[in-house]
């Protein structure tokens, strides 16, 4: 028998991560640098991390309510309303998930029939093809373009929508660009949007890491509250990533929808994971978030050391206002990104994530993080510095 | 603003007291000179006295000993406990001296090159000190971390090396 065979052809058309091979390479060089890491580089302060501790203690083990413990709901409708003006039912119109990316399957799976056009800005975070394809829709790319800062264009966004697209995934502030889109801009795409029935998936899993300017979501601008699902979550924000905790608001129907899938598929977020989340938006709330804003404080000075460093030796680099990602243009160097993050890694030993692994537009450029400690943010350039003498 | 500046520029200081002005300027996103006038301002206010190496003395060739010496003295009239204080930080052995609320009264911490000269230093110039009623000595056994610093060699990062 050939298992081949027995895959599913829409899970076996799905290509590898491009980020694995680099990945397999990276772990056997002990001395490289590595800025391709898409995580915080803090442990979970303390007090939240306790709070779970204290959870499992309390013999808090058994499943808990399919759309969240009614604190976590109670504690996020709170925050959204106090930190970004949102109002989304805690019992209709909001469910707790296994992190974020349970969110955006979730809300693929409730709106996509096979066939189905989503609409997504390229380059973007890896994940959003594949769920899309594992959702039985037909992802489509609106490229943008750093003279654009990498936001969606609305004539490019007016090109993309045809009479199949169901949806669009608005990931701002954007893994790997790092580029974000205020109000003006959203309303931009929010007047094209209103015309048509697409359904708007907004990932706004860095709305806490944003610099010199306040995230906004595209719920708030008027008239797209009803057609937009907001995915959230702790992982960027609280330092998270490990604990998997995430959330998404929607208008009762859709919400439905996805709660049912999530029901039948997971039951509920981990219990332990939930009881962090209280506490991470219970105490935030009591001492004005100080957590959260000293990491972002730490974040935007790397942000700035790393910005002028790559400018200075010639990679040019739109200034980024989201997310912990700079995404500098390498097409001085005459190389390609795969060739350019290969010959780096091999010659001095710095890792960067090629921009075509978040898609096409990503040609020409690579994705740093900065979000490591500044000695080695230093380090790398200087090292990047040695490696574009040869050019 | 500037008051902001300087609690920024000072926490980065005493990370680091090596980082030129003009990395300083990036990282905060000011000016050189606005970096340099915050800095300027502090040493004059006496707010930053001076900059040292933070050493790991673990890997010194010689040997050194540190000890605390919580002391208790019994405070002179019209002076309080500075006068007796004075007296003790003014050793060259001292390398540090506060004056604690709680069970005693000044915690000492000694530096010498054996147990012997600190215990010296105690038995035959600390104790015999009018005013000073007792003296309790603990030596250190290792530093785990000191002004901020941890003194371990490995640099823990259990992120994944890449992630998307």
């Amino acid at each position: 028998m050939n298992l081949k065979d027995k895959i599913a052809l829409n899970v076996i058309d799905v290509p590898p991560s491009g980020i694995r091979r680099f990945f397999d390479i990276v772990q056997e060089m002990p001395d490289a640098i590595t800025l391709g890491i898409g995580e915080p580089d803090f442990v979970t302060p303390w007090h939240i991390r306790e709070a779970a501790i204290n959870s499992i203690k309390n013999g808090e083990t058994s499943y808990g309510a399919n759309n969240g413990t009614k604190e976590l709901r109670t504690a996020i409708n709170h925050y959204i309303k106090g930190r970004f003006g949102l109002q989304y039912s805690a019992e209709n119109e909001m469910i707790v998930t296994v992190g974020a990316s349970e969110a955006i399957d979730l809300a693929l799976r409730a709106v996509l029939n096979p066939g189905d056009e989503v609409l997504i800005p390229d380059p973007s975070y890896v994940s959003y093809v594949p769920n899309v394809l594992f959702a039985y829709g037909v992802p489509v790319p609106i490229k943008t373009y750093a003279q654009d800062e990498f936001r969606i264009h609305p004539d490019n966004l007016k090109k993309a929508i045809t009479p199949k697209t169901k949806a669009i995934i608005l990931p701002y502030p954007n893994n790997p660009t790092g580029a974000i889109m205020g109000k003006a801009h959203l309303q931009e795409l929010a007047d094209v949007l209103k015309d048509t029935e697409i359904i708007v998936i907004s990932d706004e899993i860095y709305a806490e890491l944003t610099y010199g300017q306040e995230h906004i979501s595209i719920a708030s601008i008027e008239n797209m509250r009803e057609r937009t699902i907001l995915i959230s979550g702790f992982s960027k924000a609280f330092a998270m990533t490990g604990w998997r905790l995430g959330y998404a608001l929607a208008e009762q129907t859709i919400m439905d929808a996805m709660k049912k899938i999530h029901q039948y598929v997971i039951m509920c977020a981990p219990r332990a994971s939930q009881a962090a989340g209280v506490e991470a938006l219970v105490e935030g709330a009591k001492n004005g978030f100080e957590d959260v804003i000293k990491m972002r404080n730490d974040y935007d000075m790397r942000r700035r050391v790393i910005l002028k460093a790559l400018n200075d030796m010639g990679l040019s680099c739109f200034t980024p206002r989201g997310a912990f990602y700079v995404f500098p243009c390498i097409k001085s160097t005459g190389l390609s990104s795969e060739e350019f993050a290969q010959r780096l890694l091999m010659e001095q030993k710095v890792a960067v994530v090629p921009g075509t692994a978040f898609g096409e537009s990503g040609e020409g450029f690579v994705r740093c993080c900065y979000a490591v400690s500044l000695k080695n943010i230093n380090e790398a350039m200087r090292r990047i510095k040695i490696f574009l003498e040869q050019f | 603003m500037t008051v902001l500046l300087e609690a920024r520029v000072l926490e980065l200081l005493s990370q680091d007291a090596r980082v030129d002005y003009e990395t300083l300027a990036v990282m905060l996103g000011v000016t050189k000179e606005e970096i340099a006038a915050a800095v300027a301002k502090m040493e004059q206010q006496g707010l930053i006295i001076g900059y040292s190496a933070i050493v790991n003395r673990e890997k010194l060739e010689e040997e050194i000993v540190s000890a605390l010496i919580e002391v208790k003295v019994a405070p002179q009239r019209n002076q309080g406990f500075d006068a007796i204080a004075e007296l003790i930080y003014t050793f060259p052995e001292v390398k540090s001296c506060y004056l604690m609320s709680g069970t005693y009264d000044l915690m000492v911490i000694v530096e010498g090159k054996n147990i012997r000269e600190v215990a010296g230093f105690v038995s035959e110039r600390l104790s015999i000190l009018d005013n000073v009623m007792s003296c309790a000595t603990h030596f250190i056994l290792k530093r785990y971390k000191d002004n901020g610093r941890v003194f371990t060699d490995k640099e823990s990062d259990a992120r994944l090396v890449v992630s998307p």
